[in-house]
């Protein structure tokens, strides 16, 4: 056993899916974050409102005025000198820790898949994706001693596969429950609503298209990384691909993740296919042939180093296998806690909405009012505190601050608040009588949100 | 293979990219939808038989004052009629109030025409150096009926002494003032009414997409926000002391006629009902609306009567605010409990609408440009 793990971890294979994945990461991200910018969301999102969501622990991550336009500008920069593959090692830690400080920023911006990025970024630093058709490869080439390689361990390629694989299998186990599988919710929701979609717009009104759509696409993320695992039905599964992610593309507004799922999916193919790519684009740009042939491998010259990046690499995959279950930790449905909901690939699976009205009482005078929401937050901000207990917390700590700050003594804040989820009537969501000013936020289980009076089956 | 394999994924992708951003209109024939609503046969509803027809009537009504103001002011004896004509205006907008889409909007009208309470220390010195302009933002909570009831109830203590204003020496001053804030209505609404018979109808029944840009997205934002701000917040919230934590009378609608602002908010509440039953204006013929809209959805979806549920807390919310005494009295009682239990009743509507409407329709409030996942 331990022979047939170390004999994989020393198997080599051609560098050039790496080097694809490599350019076509940097330049979906380049484009990510030009659309960004361009949609004018740094000003709106980061700049503009003066309340942030933050994450537990990461409380200090905060944006820095308009100089958080600098901070895309290096978060784009590093994935210029990724494409490039100008000092590549340096520029994917630049890329992980500047997108990553991004996202930690706001809650409220929270999708899964800038997670997905930031872990694949992450991923990508014990990778040597820089090492082939690329500035470093040609500037190596350039000293007589040493020779770009051409060939990368194995299980470099392989663990962005896995990383894949599990996205999509985790994407697929969370859709196994009663409400999306028997109820076809929330898909019953947001299918009838794009009527106006050309050629299909009728067809989304049908139930039984509702059925359909649920089930493929529950069967499509469970099944989708063997597909293309296997030589044989790869291209039938690519073509999936991209009819599944071009079809959510239309239907919802997800952003760049399509492209970027199916770009990634190109991974799967073999060396023959990316070097045909590599030489085309040698071509185009005059990279010298023959630094694509050198037969070299790949040698690291820190033994130490590259075992610690094996363990990394695995304490990080035994991570991404485990946190998706963390929920069980918890007791009452996940859908209306979310506690354990975030980080675990569960993507577009329920219709939930919410409405909070906070009460603030002083408790010395004993006089009280309601807030105005549209005060503090943005309407992006409001949507998303509605109906996520965490969000709910941290707002009504900030207007205790923020009351008592104005010289109200003692301020207790209660929430009035109500969230419907998958076409369920709306309930009452947070305990009224709770006094959130003095709940402290933990990981451990909010027993001041009302239980879920329906029962959704399965995972 | 390989080559067709390829051009489908790049026209696939083209048109998936081609799609970002940009609004999808429904083709021509698009309305015979099967299995799904009509939202052009909604929207025809609410344009031909709900909205126009009520800019129709508070156009008459704003006609009506005019011409009872300047009867008033070529004689300034009596302010029966003119006061009645106000009334009557004022009773009409809380019909149309919550229109403020399309031409509406772009003229501003809500805030035009019924920004209170009045500001009537710029009433008075405009009134003093006889030159104003009216579309000065400034300027706004100076006119309107809020301007009116002061104009008409709040210069002297009572009757005599209000005419002996309007027949004192700086009486033409205030005659002018009057004409020239319902010249300013009756400028307003008749371009309003004009543009919705002219070409905005079509053009508001034309977008009847599902986008956050498509008529009945925005519509059914302005409805709730309407109904939120000003219905909830406006008459009864804010002078209820609900998000102050002290009672603001003077924030009223109909401050100086007084005793009115319960009869004006059950006008309002009564609007929003009709409109959400899809009501024709001021008869009890009904088209399609939001309550078919949620009819046909949980035809679908085998989801509870929502539409029994927003209707019966209608009718509650009705019945508890008629059962007070005019807001004037009970707020004037400390503290204003009932009227607070009464506002409370109005509020429950809000999560109706707001979350469990909204939410069957995927209709998104206030949508933010964002992508989901």
């Amino acid at each position: 056993m331990i022979q047939q793990v170390k004999r994989y971890l020393n198997t080599q294979r051609e560098a050039a899916p790496l080097a694809v994945f490599r350019v076509s990461f940097g330049l979906l991200m380049l484009a990510s974050l030009i659309r960004f910018w361009s949609h004018g969301w740094i000003e709106k999102f980061y700049i503009a409102p003066s309340f942030h969501f933050t994450f537990y622990g990461f409380e200090w991550v905060r944006p820095f005025g308009n100089y958080t336009y600098l901070l895309f500008a290096i978060c784009a920069l590093s994935t210029i000198m990724i494409i490039i593959g100008y000092k590549y090692r340096l520029a994917i830690i630049i890329f992980f820790l500047s997108f990553t400080y991004i996202e930690l920023m706001d809650k409220t911006m929270y999708l899964n898949h800038y997670y997905f990025i930031s872990m694949l970024s992450f991923l990508m630093i014990f990778i040597p994706a820089g090492s082939y058709f690329s500035i470093d490869a040609l500037q190596l080439s350039r000293k007589r001693t040493a020779t770009p390689i051409q060939f990368v361990p194995r299980w470099t390629i392989d663990s962005i596969k896995l990383l894949l694989g599990i996205v999509y299998v985790y994407a697929g186990l969370a859709k196994l429950n009663s409400d999306w599988l028997v109820k076809a919710m929330p898909l019953k929701i947001w299918l009838p609503s794009k009527f106006d979609i050309p050629f299909i717009g009728d067809l989304l009104g049908q139930e039984w298209v509702h059925y359909a759509f649920s089930w493929f696409g529950a069967g499509y993320d469970l099944l989708i990384p063997f597909f293309l695992l296997w030589r044989k039905s790869r291209p039938f599964a690519f073509i999936m691909v991209i009819i599944f992610h071009v079809l959510t593309r239309v239907l919802f507004p997800i952003g760049m993740f399509p492209y970027v799922m199916i770009v990634s999916a190109l991974i799967f193919f073999d060396v023959g296919f990316h070097k045909k790519i590599i030489y085309a684009f040698a071509k185009a740009v005059k990279y010298p042939q023959q630094l694509l042939e050198t037969a070299q491998h790949y040698a690291s010259r820190n033994l130490n180093l590259a075992k610690a990046s094996i363990v990394i690499v695995a304490i990080f995959f035994t991570v991404q296998l485990l946190l998706p279950w963390r929920y069980l930790a918890y007791p009452g449905e996940l859908f209306w806690t979310e506690e354990g909901y975030r980080f675990s690939w569960r993507v577009m699976l329920m219709e939930k909405s919410g409405y909070a009205q906070f009460k603030i009482v002083d408790g010395v005078s004993g006089k009280r009012f309601y807030v105005d929401n549209t005060d503090f937050l943005t309407p992006l901000q409001e949507k998303q505190m509605s109906f996520q207990p965490d969000f709910i917390l941290e707002y009504a700590h900030y207007l205790r601050d923020h009351f008592e700050g104005q010289g109200h003594q003692e301020v207790e804040v209660y929430v009035e608040s109500y969230v419907a989820l998958n076409g369920r009537l709306s309930t009452t969501y947070i305990d009224p009588k709770a006094d959130l000013a003095q709940i402290e936020d933990s990981f451990a289980h909010k027993n001041w949100i009302i239980p879920f009076t329906d029962e959704i089956k399965g995972l | 293979m390989k080559k067709i394999f390829g051009i489908i994924a790049i026209a696939l992708f083209f048109y998936a990219c081609g799609s970002d951003d940009t609004t999808l209109t429904t083709d021509d024939s698009g309305t015979v939808n099967t299995g799904n609503f009509d939202r052009s046969a909604m929207l025809t509803n609410w344009a031909d038989n709900i909205i126009v027809p009520g800019y129709i009537d508070f156009n008459a009504k704003v006609n009506t004052l005019e011409s009872a103001t300047a009867a008033f002011t070529a004689d300034a004896s009596d302010l029966t009629a003119v006061r009645a004509a106000w009334l009557d205006a004022y009773t009409t907008w809380q019909r149309v109030s919550m229109f403020e889409i399309g031409p509406a909007e772009t003229v501003n009208l809500r805030l035009n025409v019924n920004i209170y309470p009045a500001n009537v220390t710029t009433i008075e010195s405009n009134i003093d150096n006889g030159s104003y302009d009216f579309g000065l933002s400034s300027n706004r909570s100076a006119k309107g009926f809020p301007a009116i009831d002061y104009l008409l109830y709040g210069l002297g203590a009572d009757e005599t002494a209000i005419l002996a204003v309007y027949n004192g020496t700086e009486g033409a001053a205030y005659k002018q003032y009057l004409n020239d804030v319902v010249a300013d209505m009756k400028q307003l609404t008749a371009s309003v009414l004009s543009e919705w018979q002219g070409s905005y109808r079509a053009a508001f029944i034309e977008n009847d997409g599902a986008s956050a840009t498509a008529s009945t997205d925005r519509f059914v934002n302005d409805y709730i926000f309407y109904y939120e701000k000003f219905l909830r917040a406006g008459k009864m919230g804010i002078p209820g002391g609900v998000f102050s934590g002290n009672v603001e009378v003077g924030n009223l609608e109909a401050l100086y006629a007084g005793n009115l602002s319960k009869e004006l908010f059950l006008v309002g509440l009564d609007a929003t009902q009709d409109f959400f039953n899809g009501k024709a204006y001021n008869t009890n013929a009904q088209g399609e609306s939001l309550s078919s809209y949620l009819d046909e959805l949980n035809a679908i979806k085998d989801g509870v009567d929502l539409i029994e549920i927003i209707n019966s807390q209608f009718d509650v919310a009705r019945a508890s605010v008629s059962a007070l005494g005019s807001f004037e009295s009970e707020l004037s009682q400390n503290p204003p409990s009932t009227f607070l239990e009464s506002y409370n009743e109005v509020q429950r509507l809000i999560p109706l609408l707001k979350v469990d409407m909204v939410s069957a329709m995927s209709i998104s409030i206030d949508f933010a440009d964002a992508d989901g996942d």
